[in-house]
């Protein structure tokens, strides 16, 4: 198998989803090292995500841009994969959100909440999952029960108005 | 207990348990990280050695903290972190770390908190055979009360933010440790494996990689962490594996109906050699249990249980043999231990 960038063997072989498009990458040991991969490491698909597939020219503007919490610039984010601090999400945003959907096809907490967390993040992800349930409904054209959860969704909203008006 | 103590018994997890034939264990990982606190992977010595103290002072509102022994990576020898891989209590990640890591394991081996490995926090709850519901409900029990005293970094929308964006949301990866010789000799293992891919599992040998797994020990996991409830994901997992599991069943029917005579062949050879051998790789150890174990399964093997199998499975590693000699051995050493220790076992069958 020749090299994607180049007539060499190539020693690298990725596969990438990308909008449930499967791409195929094969790069040559030099062509590897240039986009920044490992050869001897194992591959994350964060690191794919992030490394590959971005438009890199376009965002070299934004290298600059770093944590103010934690001191993270977004060039060593985007050699590790790994963010620096829980605040990093706030920073990263723009480019989080693209890999974040890529990775887990939601962008949308619906599971465990932490008991401390108040009241209005309790009620925000019941929200969140009355719709995706309205969603499953809608696809199987139980329109009843979609009619059910939107009427539920409704009410959920009203009460986190009323709440928010409530608490100081 | 000391981590010596460790080698004189087996994890709770190998007991007995629902679907132990395919199914040795099932597992709940869940990564949580303090608020407001920069993650291992970025943080200094000072603020990770600040993490497993704070870690420590909340661990005394877990109802059985008593039960727990703790060790720091840096306070261990390479043997000892290694002891505590080959056990499944700790990650190569972890044993490769130092300042402020460590992990908390209860006595009887079932939970295990990781701490300063790529999260602060990594919960870990193992289960023998095929029980994902009773892991998951330890594991949350557990959270629950370490919760209490600690402040967990999570936003309403990406849920429990982790140092990977690929474990964001429920920080949560249920796996299945599976034993899936069938599928391996009639070589369909490749299609399953490229099955499960592509509906969103992870599947990995757990010794070695893919289809050239040794000892045919397959894990199964879930990728996606976010989007999707806990009990989703954990149903999810489960319904792939039963489904696994019945393709496993069906191979070895296959096996028995058309070829039983080599499958008795497989067994009979992989106990002569594991009764007789005088030096024994792990690589060569792993693939002829598992043989055995097979045969257990089909009934060829009266007088052994899965259960002792799966122990040796773990007494055979590297650092097993080393702790349990008292002295650090050279390769050839080992693989003369690991024979010994086998032949000594099927002795008293």
């Amino acid at each position: 198998m020749k090299c994607d960038l180049c007539d060499k063997e190539a020693v690298v072989h990725l596969t990438q989803v990308v909008n449930g498009e499967m791409k195929e990458v094969h790069l040559c040991e030099e062509h590897a090292v240039e986009q920044g991969i490992d050869i001897n490491s194992p591959i994350s698909i964060t690191d794919i995500l992030m490394g590959l597939s971005g438009p890199q020219k376009d965002i070299a503007n934004e290298l600059s841009l770093v944590c103010p919490r934690c001191g993270m610039a977004r060039d060593e984010f985007r050699k590790t994969g790994r963010l620096g601090c829980p605040d990093c999400y706030k920073t990263f945003m723009a480019e989080l959100t693209m890999a974040i959907k890529a990775m887990h096809q939601s962008g949308q907490h619906i599971g465990k909440i932490p008991a401390r967390e108040g009241v209005q993040t309790r009620m925000k992800s019941k929200v969140a999952r009355l719709q995706k349930d309205r969603e499953a409904a809608i696809a199987r054209e139980d329109f009843e029960k979609a009619a059910r959860l939107r009427d539920q969704i409704k009410q959920c909203r009203k009460e986190a108005l009323q709440n928010e008006g409530g608490t100081p | 207990m000391t981590l010596d103590g460790l080698l004189k018994k087996h994890g709770g997890w190998l007991e007995s348990g629902p679907e132990e034939g395919a199914v040795i264990s099932s597992r709940i990982r869940l990564a949580r990280n303090l608020r407001d606190t920069t993650f291992p992977g970025w943080a200094s010595k000072e603020v990770r050695n600040h993490i497993w103290n704070d870690v420590l002072l909340a661990f005394d509102g877990v109802p059985d903290s008593q039960t727990f022994l703790r060790w720091r990576m840096d306070e261990l020898s390479a043997l000892d972190r290694d002891l505590l891989f080959e056990r499944h209590l700790i990650s190569r990640e972890l044993a490769e770390r130092q300042a402020g890591s460590g992990v908390l394991v209860n006595e009887d081996e079932c939970r295990a908190v990781m701490v300063n490995e790529e999260d602060h926090i990594r919960l870990q709850s193992l289960q023998p055979g095929l029980n994902l519901q009773k892991a998951w409900d330890v594991a949350d029990e557990l959270d629950n009360a370490l919760e209490q005293n600690l402040s967990y970094a999570f936003s309403s929308k990406l849920g429990y933010l982790t140092a990977c964006p690929s474990n964001v949301g429920t920080g949560l990866r249920a796996s299945v440790m599976l034993h899936l010789p069938g599928l391996c000799l009639t070589e369909e293992i490749k299609p399953v494996i490229n099955a499960v891919s592509k509906i969103g599992l992870a599947v990995r040998g757990l010794w070695g990689e893919g289809s050239e797994a040794s000892g045919h020990m397959f894990q199964i996991s879930n990728q996606i962490t976010l989007g999707k409830t806990e009990t989703e994901i954990i149903a999810n997992l489960e319904q792939i594996v039963l489904e696994v599991m019945e393709h496993e069943k069906n191979a070895r029917l296959r096996l028995m109906s058309k070829q039983e005579i080599r499958v008795h062949d497989h067994v009979g050879r992989a106990y002569g050699i594991l009764a007789n051998a005088a030096l024994m790789a792990t690589g060569e150890a792993l693939d002829l249990l598992s043989a055995l174990r097979m045969g257990i399964d089909l009934g060829l093997m009266p007088n052994m249980a899965r259960r002792e199998i799966d122990q040796l499975f773990i007494r055979i590693h590297p650092a097993h043999l080393q702790k349990e000699a008292g002295v650090v051995l050279t390769p050839e050493e080992r693989d003369i231990k690991r024979a010994l220790l086998i032949r000594k076992f099927l002795e008293k069958k």
